[in-house]
């Protein structure tokens, strides 16, 4: 027997006995014999354990990774330090073995960490309320236009912005398809919305607009200017945003967004080629009981005691079945609990040291860049840690080139935006020292 | 209770620094203009690194898992999640990986998914798989908007309805909404099956397909289920299948060989990733040869011996998800496969079902047994002649937390009244098992003598019975600081 599986066979016996059978094959016999399994499988024979480790390290050797080399790409995905106490707590298996937290009783722990990770998304953002996290932010903010769309009576279109993150707008294509909806573009000018476009395309038609700041380039948009004009013609406004730039960015509250989402991968979450991360999901009171997903809310015991439970179910699929307002059911709760951790530990001066850290190494990469004479500013735009220069040279090569020098280059804009050929998406975080800088740039320039 | 980490800040206290640097900084008001700032700070904590731990900790403490005791959860196989696989899916060889590096770094992690799709299609009988979903939910919005791609390829633009059985997971039909679908239930008849000739009389020209769990949510095999596929693919169908029970028939029989044209799987199940308190999971999508175009972007391709995505797929229905997957979700599967091998894996659901039918031999003279004596891995009872004695299933359900076990799954499936959903899995040894009948006896024996006192559990937790109605009258969903 496996060893995973702890039945001997004399137990076996014992309970065949119990049930009244004389082999186990007969529990099989509900399946028609013409589609029981042969012995066909070319499933691989099981490994020992000492085998597999040495497997799966051979696997992880033919990578390299932001481990070896130093990592200048963001693009969404960002390379920050991870304090030791994140994995060391995420790793308690009472909390990463634990099912949803639905037997309030026996799971406070994980109850409470969410609600500590809600407020501190509330903090960041400035919203009213927050869920305990999505699959990713991508999906968040298809969410939220969802959303926004179930909730706005007789209007159906919905505006995105171009400088967002382009898988987002893919996904929340993707999400729309099937339901009564115009999705429509808002081109960018510069590196950012063009808000003439927007202004000239807002009507009493649109459910929502969904913009993000930082967006997809790093440029900080116009929220107040975009906020207004939304206002105006009654839509909802979702901001995408990083919630490591509200330590010192205006939160998008204050611009009167009503959903403010994006992915909290950056606070204690490791880039893992792409997943899992999550998604952040906070919105204003009015969409309090429209809001997806799993949401933890406080209450008392039989004896007064403070505890915490999972709230606002009826919302959800489990109950509301055809007519939830999502098909959610999971959350990434195990990721929330990184970056409730992750928070904790930076804390309120450290949020604001980190963000700027970044803020100050981006500015000195693009200024060490342009001084090659080899890049050009893309667009000139205020920006947070990521920003687009260009170059006269193929980007595919030029990042193929400092990867060989141990160097993971920026995001190559072509490949979402034939138009921008040249130009680099470069993301800096608080872990590149002037060191790595300086050689990444002096390389970079040498390349071209 | 314990304190709130904010409770615990201390102006001026810290647990975090950055080294030093050579970079000239300056402050946010010279690098931004004043009206892109925040006036005040957010009010994370100010804790010292020790606070942090002993307060996640003291949580961790207040937390029920796998690791701590049994958890006989129906439709969720809660299963051991084996430490081997946390362990490799933190070599830095993976968690470092940038997602838009360039493929000739990224071999590895290609080549783990490549296989895992293999593997996760010989499981299934399907042809193609996409590691794409996150969860089961999405996997099942991206299997529907798969069959709704095909049919709309095909001019077929009619097929507005799913069918979906009145046992299925709440996600089944809500899924089928946001894929833009009408619902239409179908009645289960008294053996707790698909009634086939309700079946015959719902699908037709507008049925673009049925949903359906095998074995359902009663723990049955739907002994039906070669004609139930006729039925559908006769009148232009497809059928859909919910992984979520996948553990018992694990190498025994495959929904391929059923007639199902799209799978999904949820790896947080049957293959051993862990839960995580709610996610992350994994919900990986298989189809057959005519949906194959439809699956969402990118592929994983092999030329020769090098593995890259292509994006290059016209009918595809896009991306349901940022990047690739879940992809430590995904390494944790993988291993768990290639640690079972084709044996381990068939012994997974021989032992599963074995073991839920002796707890469900073990519990028939105590409890109501709706749908008779034999299940798969999992079966239903019902707390009816227990609440007719005074207590009701959710009592029943809070007290087995007092004797140290997570409780079933509980008014589930909803055509089953007081339900009681019980899995035990096959990780579980026959004392652990013995142990958990005897506490569901002992239970009815309390009920017998005093079902207040079952009623008001639990009494041995840290919190008692907590009011979710009041939680939900007046929501406190975040910490109220004082001024």
């Amino acid at each position: 027997m496996h060893r995973y599986i702890p039945n001997t066979e004399s137990e076996k016996k014992l309970m065949m006995e119990q049930i009244g059978i004389q082999s186990i094959d007969e529990l099989f016999s509900s399946i028609p014999e013409e589609i029981r399994h042969g012995d066909g499988s070319i499933l691989p024979p099981g490994m020992s354990e000492q085998e597999l480790i040495v497997h799966m390290r051979e696997l992880a050797m033919k990578n390299i990774s932001a481990y070896d080399l130093k990592c200048f790409l963001g693009a969404g995905t960002y390379d920050h330090f991870i304090p030791t106490a994140v994995g060391a707590l995420t790793s308690r298996s009472e909390f990463y073995t634990a099912y949803t937290p639905y037997q309030a009783e026996i799971s406070q722990g994980v109850l409470q960490a969410i609600f500590e990770y809600q407020t501190m998304v509330c903090e960041l953002t400035g919203m009213e309320a927050a869920n305990a996290s999505m699959y990713d932010g991508v999906s968040a903010t298809a969410e939220a236009c969802a959303i926004a769309l179930v909730t706005a009576r007789k209007r159906n279109k919905i505006i995105v912005s171009a400088s967002i993150l382009p898988e987002t707008r893919e996904v929340i294509k993707t999400y729309m398809n099937g339901r009564d909806v115009v999705l429509l573009e808002i081109p960018f000018k510069d590196g950012e919305t063009d808000y003439d476009a927007l202004e000239k395309t807002l009507d009493d038609n649109t459910v929502a607009v969904c913009i993000q700041s930082p967006n997809f380039f790093g440029i900080i948009e116009d929220m107040d200017r975009v906020g207004e004009m939304i206002k105006d013609a009654g839509a909802a406004m979702i901001v995408n945003t990083d919630l490591l730039s509200l330590g010192i960015l205006k939160p998008p509250s204050e611009a009167g967004a009503d959903f403010v989402v994006g992915d909290a991968q950056p606070l204690g979450n490791p880039m893992a080629f792409g997943g899992p991360h999550l998604g952040f999901f906070a919105t204003s009171g009015k969409y309090i009981r429209k809001m997806p997903g799993r949401i933890v809310g406080e209450t008392v015991d039989t004896e007064g005691e403070k505890g915490y439970v999972l709230t606002l179910q009826t919302r959800e699929q489990h109950i509301r079945r055809e007519k939830a307002t999502s098909n959610i059911c999971s959350n990434h709760a195990l990721n929330a609990l990184a970056s409730t951790i992750y928070m904790s530990l930076v804390g309120k001066e450290g949020i604001k040291e980190v963000a700027l850290r970044c803020a100050n190494n981006a500015r000195y990469t693009r200024e060490m860049l342009i001084k090659t004479g080899k890049f050009s500013d893309l667009f000139g735009k205020p920006f947070f840690k990521e920003f687009a220069v260009k170059a006269d040279t193929d980007i595919k090569i030029l990042n193929e080139d400092l990867h060989k020098l141990g160097y993971i280059g920026g995001f190559n804009l072509e490949k979402k935006f034939p138009w921008l050929e040249g130009g680099w998406l470069v993301a800096v975080t608080e872990k590149r020292t002037k060191v790595e800088i300086d050689d990444f740039t002096r390389l970079a320039g040498d390349a071209v | 209770m314990s304190k709130l980490i904010f409770e615990m800040s201390r102006p001026g206290r810290r647990a975090f620094e950055l080294p030093e640097t050579e970079i000239p900084q300056k402050s946010s008001a010279e690098l931004f203009n004043s009206k892109s700032l925040r006036k005040s700070d957010a009010r994370l904590p100010e804790v010292s690194e020790l606070d942090v731990v002993r307060h996640f900790t003291e949580l961790s403490n207040r937390n029920f898992g796998v690791d701590t005791g049994f958890y006989p959860l129906g439709s969720c196989t809660m299963k051991y999640n084996p430490k081997i696989n946390e362990k490799v899916a933190s070599f830095e060889g993976f968690t470092e990986l940038h997602p838009h590096q360039p493929a000739d770094s990224v071999q590895g992690a290609l080549e783990l998914m490549h296989d895992l799709e293999t593997y996760l299609a010989e499981i299934t009988g399907m042809d193609f798989i996409s590691l794409q979903p996150s969860a089961g939910a999405q996997g099942e919005m991206a299997g529907l908007m798969v069959i709704k791609a095909y049919h709309d390829k095909r001019r077929d633009t009619a097929r507005t309805k799913i069918l979906c059985p009145d046992s299925a997971h709440g996600t089944n039909p809500a899924s089928a909404a946001v894929a833009g679908f009408d619902i239409i239930n179908v009645k289960s008849n008294d053996r707790g099956m698909v009634d086939v000739d309700e079946l015959r009389k719902l699908s037709g020209e507008d049925t673009a397909g049925l949903m359906l769990t095998n074995p359902n949510t009663l723990g049955l095999f739907e002994k039906d289920i070669l004609e139930i596929a006729e039925i559908i693919h006769d009148c232009g169908g497809l059928l859909y299948y919910d992984g979520a029970n996948a553990n018992a028939i694990l190498g025994q029989t495959r929904p391929g060989d059923m007639g199902f044209d799209v799978v999904h799987l949820n790896l947080h199940k049957t293959f051993t990733t862990p839960h995580g308190g709610g996610g992350p999971g994994a919900g990986p999508i298989g189809v057959k040869e005519r949906l194959h175009a439809f699956l969402p972007v990118p592929w994983i391709e092999k030329t020769g011996d090098k593995y890259e995505f292509n994006y290059d797929k016209p009918d595809s229905i896009g991306k349901v998800k940022s990047l690739y997957g879940n992809f430590l979700v995904l390494i944790r599967a993988y291993a768990y496969i290639r640690t079972m091998g084709k044996e381990g894996l068939k012994q997974v659901s021989e032992n599963a079902v074995l073991n839920a039918n002796y707890v469900l031999a073990r519990l028939k003279d105590a409890y109501d047994v709706p749908f008779g004596d034999r299940c798969m891995h999992e079966f239903v009872i019902s707390g009816e002649k227990q609440k007719e004695m005074g207590a009701n299933t959710l009592g029943i359900a809070k007290r087995l937390l007092d004797y140290g076990y997570h409780p079933p799954t509980i008014y589930f499936p909803l055509i089953v009244k007081e339900a009681m959903m019980i899995e035990p899995t096959e990780t579980e040894s026959k004392e652990t098992l013995d142990d958990f009948v005897d506490a569901l006896l002992k239970i009815n024996a309390e009920i017998e003598e005093d079902p207040e006192m079952v009623n008001t559990a639990p009494h041995t937790t840290v919190v008692r019975r907590l009011d979710e109605v009041h939680a939900a009258r007046h929501p406190v969903l975040k910490y109220d600081f004082p001024e």
